[in-house]
């Protein structure tokens, strides 16, 4: 497996890079950490002319965690976030992801902006930024923009990015409350059969905020307003989180692959969103 | 296709050689530069035999341009330990039987030191876990967990001696 | 001059590290410091690279191939097509299994990933961008995957080339996608027991087609040395000297004026075995340039085009009394071989050793028919971990029994205990015609069964079920049971050949004046150990340490000719041959040291290192002393030297066996399947080194796990592979393999020099059934029969599903 000749270009700050991106048009991509990347031009099925490698940027990097907000540079690695002690207090859903995703190597030089940029339906942070109801910031040259996650996505490999865009921090508000992100998988290093991210507050027994999100479960993330609002107000009992399933499963639309067919798919779904409702419930 | 200068740092030496900006770090280290321990098993970066420390962290080197490393600081197997002083690691491996062919032995023991330095006393999960992204298909994996749990406690050991 | 000092004899024994210690590998030593010698390590000067352009299509005829774009390439030195190689009449190569095989497409294409064009650069690189550039058309052509389909009247015509053969190379032919009929057995006379059984039990079981997919690919670097006339094929090959003559035969090349050297083996698992078109291609096109030529093949080409395993449905039928004894057995198998007949069996045997399908049963009557036939798939059939076929046959009896215990309402361990064959049968004749040499299935069984606690294990599979049944929960336990019996060490050369080479094998052994030796053999380890192992041999046999004896193997030009290393015959035939040659050692160090000690060669005999004088033990000559004498004294009526040659024709094959017992807990839900205890009891007959026999059994267990529980080549029907890499072949991490308790009996083999069988594949063949058993039995109690693997999520899901436990 031997990639096709491209040119190499590792600008310094993200003017360069857009500069360049604007160049060579179609031709040019940005790589991160590229574990989505590298394989595909391997196997080449990406054929790319001008790779602009994004590691010499620094304003790409850092975790900035400022009162609730927090801000997390495209260029961050699912290890760091991993290995990011205020923001796991801050946020503890991210590294209960990044653990789930692919394995140490690949954790080690994949990066947030990656997994959330490529529009790969089988990345997990997708689906997680959208139940944190995170923004996307977008550089191009005409100026920075914010995209919230949950419409950034429009097909398989189709996002609002705008080509001579890089996706430069992913941002969100803290809110507390607990967490899951359940995920069945065949091994380490396999996309979702199926996975789910939950966040729930709750006020006294009742739950009073409600956010669930899924992956690979459609060629898109899938955040489910319906099984939210499903669960407001309730005490999350199981019929409470059963009319909740029953709504995020109206959301999605499985496609057969090697994991198997779409009832299947289905069906583990309605678990894994369930075990991700009840585990987030018992940390609300 | 119009190659570059590069300069690598690789178990500790400074390298400077002309390469493709396509040419993948493993065939860099293979071919290039004559080290031969890390292999290419799967290509995809799902079987980790290409594993090699970079700037301080495990990477599977068959997913990496070699112009990407530009500029790093590499460590292969080959810098772990010499003939007459073994690493602890690859005594460790020899001593409790943690490997049979031997191919995916230098991925697996570089990912090994470098899981020991995250994590100097990780239970047998935590060597699972940590050792997931590299494949073996001779061992079954136990006596690599025994390996790696019995060279931990000897670097620990050593380390408390010293201290 | 004797020792100084006496030394025990346990002290003695200690430090020959001969048979039964847990030496530590020699090879290790080399291979923790990345210093292993792998082909793709081989460096040349001038050598060129090789790649393939490979069909898209699983089917489709080949209408034209321009390769001048490709040619213009800077850097690219040739595209060889079929074109080019048909002069030399090497665009087609004999298959080991009789049937003969396209090296590149000749016409048309037969299965996805088939090879069209070679093409030969300066660089790897360079070769990958000119595959780009060769332009191939294609005209496609009806796809068949499905074997019954393939055999439908109307079905597409795969083998053109067969076109009016009406046999082949194992008789009749009956339709033009079919390749033989192979029978075992008293077919009329099973089918009357069958016919007027109290009880008959009878499954469709499939084994699934997989791929052995050692970590390391399959290449070569084949080197044409134009001034010497000699050509040098450095590849991994698990046969060495096969490939060597079957290089001669194909290019006409003397034999002396070819040599193979297998170096270092990343895996292999059968995948090593075959002959493939890379090679030829490298060969063919070092010679042509007059360069080196390095063919390595990429993963997806790996799990595409060489070498599957298995793919076997198999239809088994048993029968019994009512109290549970086996009356008899059939099974018909309709085999997928894909697209050319490739598989990797002794010559005689198309199905390999498939009618040991009686397993550990002593079963009266029994039939065995293989069908054999061609699909748009790609060929091999290789013994991946096993002896030929045997995993199939250990899976299908195992199943059988099985769902006999269903059809019965028994245990079924006690439907085994009751059928095992008993100690005193052995030698036993099989009703489908081995002579089993060696076992004690009952006392394995009960070991087994006592160490896991099945009494307890049963009690709390009942309650949970009850839980299950109450509401309280979602997971199931599963008791998976295996008793198995392997046919390996093919194997006595009246019966067993590979393209007319007896399947003998051999070692070589000289002893040097010091004390010291070198043994050399026609094997090639690619991760058994035998470096370590072989020496261990030795060292008893001939009382030197096994530290002071180098092993070497894998070079035709040194080591003496023999058939590899596959279907665990290692131990059994050249282990065999070993301990052979060093007897020759010590006959002759026997009349040495008669002479040196002046006494007459009955007076003396062997202790551990030494011959001593019967009666005067402080009167002797270790071997170390002898070897020296051998070399430096004329000794009358001898040839001065110290050195031995076996060539080991076995008489039997050995039967190594085992009880397995796998417990899992399921989640019904989502089908995930949690190992929570597996043990592994191995008879292996004599233990050479039980820390790698218990390293090999961990490893082939975990390729049971794999194969059983989700790793598959799946097509799909317009021939596809959906698992081309190591995303969806499924290979377990550190984090999904089970943890294994080992355990062991020693029944050794009554014909074998030191009795021993051979393991590296027990675990592999017992394994399968023990882990595809636990997901059967969990669902038993809710009328589950049977369930083809492998047993992945869905499938399992799928399980639950279908018998109503989804509400």
């Amino acid at each position: 497996m031997i990639p096709a000749a491209f040119e190499y270009h590792r600008p310094s700050d993200i003017a360069s890079a857009l500069a360049t991106l604007r160049e060579f048009g179609d031709e040019a991509r940005v790589v991160a950490g590229g574990h989505s990347l590298i394989p595909m031009m391997k196997l080449r099925m990406a054929s790319i002319g001008h790779l602009i490698d994004l590691q010499d940027i620094a304003d790409l990097k850092g975790i900035r965690i400022d009162g609730n907000t927090v801000r997390i540079g495209a260029m961050v690695t699912q290890q760091e976030l991993i290995d990011d002690a205020a923001l796991t207090r801050a946020a503890p859903l991210l590294r209960e992801t990044a653990l789930q995703i692919a394995d140490p190597q690949v954790r080690a030089v994949g990066t947030i902006g990656g997994n959330v940029a490529n529009g790969d339906p089988g990345n997990d942070m997708p689906a997680v930024m959208q139940c944190l109801d995170a923004t996307f910031t977008l550089t191009g040259p005409s100026g920075t923009r914010d995209v919230k996650a949950r419409d950034f996505y429009e097909a398989a490999y189709v996002t609002a990015r705008a080509d001579e865009e890089i996706l430069t921090a992913v941002s969100f508000t803290v809110s507390g409350g607990g967490h899951a992100y359940e995920k069945q998988k065949r091994k380490i290093g396999d996309y979702a059969t199926a996975a789910a991210a939950v966040m729930l507050q709750k006020d006294g027994t009742a739950c009073s905020a409600a956010s669930i999100a899924m992956t690979n479960l459609s060629d898109v993330p899938v955040w489910s307003k319906a099984a939210a609002d499903a669960l407001v107000g309730t005490a999350c009992n199981p019929a409470d989180i059963g009319s909740a399933v029953a709504a995020a499963l109206a959301d999605i639309s499985p496609t057969a692959d090697n994991r198997g067919p779409v009832e299947f798919k289905r069906h583990v779904a309605g678990v894994i969103i369930r075990r991700a409702i009840e585990r987030a419930w018992s940390r609300a | 296709m119009k190659k570059m200068q590069l300069t690598l740092t690789v178990n500790g030496e400074a390298h400077e050689l002309l390469a493709e900006p396509r040419e993948l770090l493993i065939h860099v280290l293979r071919e290039k530069l004559n080290l031969t321990g890390p292999h290419i098993g799967c290509e995809t970066s799902h079987c980790g035999a290409c594993t090699v420390d970079m700037n301080g962290r495990s990477v599977k080197s068959c997913t990496v341009f070699a112009a990407q490393a530009n500029g790093a600081a590499i460590t292969t197997i080959e810098g772990l330990g010499s003939p007459g002083a073994l690493h602890p690691l690859q005594e460790a491996f020899r001593e409790h039987h943690g490997l049979q062919c031997g191919f995916c032995t230098p991925g697996m023991i570089t990912r090994a030191h470098r899981l020991l330095q995250e994590n100097p006393n990780p239970s047998e999960e935590d060597i699972r876990f940590g050792m997931a992204g590299n494949l073996c298909r001779c061992t079954g994996y136990q006596n690599i967990v025994k390996a790696i749990l019995a060279a931990a406690a000897e670097m620990n050991a050593v380390k408390e001696a010293a201290e | 001059m004797n020792e100084l000092a006496p030394i025990s004899r346990e002290d003695r024994v200690e430090k020959l590290k001969g048979l039964g210690h847990s030496r530590k590998r020699v090879e290790d030593v080399r291979f923790t410091q990345g210093k292993g010698n792998y082909v793709d390590d081989l460096k040349l000067p001038s050598m060129l690279y090789g790649d393939f352009v490979r069909s898209p299509y699983a089917h489709a005829r080949v209408t034209s191939i321009d390769k001048s774009a490709a040619l213009a390439l800077p850097g690219v030195v040739a595209v060889l097509t079929a074109e080019d190689l048909a002069p030399l009449n090497l665009h087609w190569m004999p298959t080991l299994a009789g049937d003969k095989q396209m090296v590149l497409a000749d016409g048309k294409v037969l299965f996805q990933g088939q090879e069209v064009a070679f093409v030969v650069a300066n660089d790897r690189y360079v070769a990958a961008d000119a595959v780009d550039l060769v332009v191939v058309e294609y005209e496609e052509l009806p796809v068949v995957t499905d074997p019954f389909k393939a055999l439908e009247p109307d079905a597409p015509v795969l083998r053109e080339d067969l076109a009016g053969q009406t046999s082949g190379a194992h008789g009749e032919r009956r339709h033009h996608n079919h390749i033989f009929l192979w029978e075992v057995g008293d077919k009329q006379a099973t089918e009357e027991v069958i016919a007027s059984a109290e009880v008959v039990a009878e499954e469709m079981v499939y084994y699934h087609r997989t791929h052995p997919c050692p970590l390391e690919t399959c290449g070569c670097v084949a080197s044409m040395d134009a001034v010497n006339g000699k050509l040098t094929i450095h590849g991994t090959f698990q046969a060495p000297h096969v490939v060597r003559t079957v290089a001669s035969l194909l290019s006409g090349i003397e034999e002396h004026k070819i040599r193979v050297i297998s170096p270092d083996i990343g895996g292999g698992f059968g995948n090593k075995v075959g002959v493939y078109p890379g090679y030829v291609c490298a060969i063919v096109a070092s010679i042509v340039t007059g360069k080196p030529v390095k063919w390595i093949e990429d993963r997806m080409e790996n799990l595409t085009a060489t070498a599957f395993a298995r793919d076997y449905w198999m239809k088994g039928r048993i029968a019994a009394t009512k109290d549970g004894r086996i009356t008899a057995l059939s099974c018909h198998v309709t085999a997928d071989h894909g697209a050319f007949d490739a598989c990797a069996d002794p010559t005689k045997f198309p199905a390999g050793f498939f009618s040991i399908v009686t397993g550990s049963y002593d079963i009266p009557v029994a039939y065995v028919g293989v069908d054999g036939v061609y699909t748009n798939k790609a060929p091999g059939g290789v013994a991946y971990r096993c002896s030929f076929r045997v995993t199939e046959a250990a899976y299908l009896i195992e199943r059988m029994i099985e769902v006999l215990a269903i059809e019965l309402g028994m245990d079924a361990a006690e439907v085994r205990a009751k059928n095992f064959i008993r100690k005193d049968q052995f030698p036993y004749q099989s009703a489908l015609g081995w002579e089993y040499d060696s076992g004690d299935y009952h006392t394995a069984w009960n070991k087994a069964l006592k160490a896991v606690g099945y009494e307890d294990l049963r009690r709390e599979q009942a309650e949970r079920v009850e839980a299950f049944k109450r509401g309280e929960t979602r997971k199931l336990i599963g008791i998976g049971l295996t008793h198995f019996t392997e046919i390996v060490g093919a194997g006595p050369v009246k019966n067993c050949d590979i393209l007319g080479m007896g399947m003998f094998d051999s070692c070589e052994i000289r002893i040097h004046p010091t004390g010291s030796a070198i043994a050399r053999l026609g094997t090639i380890s690619q991760g058994q150990g035998h470096a370590t192992t072989f020496a261990q041999i030795l060292a008893s046999e001939i009382g030197l340490p096994a530290d002071s004896i180098t092993i070497e193997e894998g070079d035709t030009d040194t080591a003496p000719y023999g058939l590899g290393t596959y279907g665990s015959r290692s131990t059994p035939v050249a282990g065999a041959a070993t301990a052979m040659a060093g007897r020759k050692i010590r006959a002759k160090a026997q009349m040495i040291a008669a002479y040196l000690l002046e006494v007459h060669d009955g007076d003396l005999e062997w202790d551990v290192d030494r011959f001593v004088v019967k009666g005067a033990p402080e009167r002797f000559k270790t071997m170390a002393e002898i070897a020296y004498a051998s070399y430096n004294q004329a000794i009358p009526g001898l040839e001065p030297g110290l050195e031995a040659v076996s060539y080991y024709d076995p008489p039997n094959m050995t039967y190594p066996f085992g009880a397995y017992v796998c417990v899992m807990e399921i989640d019904v839900d989502t089908g995930v399947a949690d190992i929570r205890q597996f043990y592994a009891l191995d008879d292996c007959g004599t233990r050479i080194n039980p820390m790698i026999i218990e390293g090999q059994v961990h490893g082939g267990l975990t390729e049971a796990f794999a194969i059983a529980m989700g790793q598959e080549i799946a097509y799909d029907e317009i021939g596809n592979v959906k698992n081309a890499t190591l995303m969806d072949f499924f290979l377990p991490t550190a984090w999904e393999t089970p943890h294994y308790v080992t355990d062991f009996t020693e029944t050794p083999s009554p014909h074998h020099p030191i009795g021993a069988k051979g393991v590296g594949e027990s675990p592999n063949v017992g394994g399968v059934p023990a882990f595809s058993n636990a997901v059967h039995d969990a669902f038993r109690v809710f009328g589950l029969k049977q369930a083809h693997m492998p047993h992945d999520h869905w499938r399992i899901w799928k399980i639950a599903h279908d018998l109503g436990l989804h509400g």
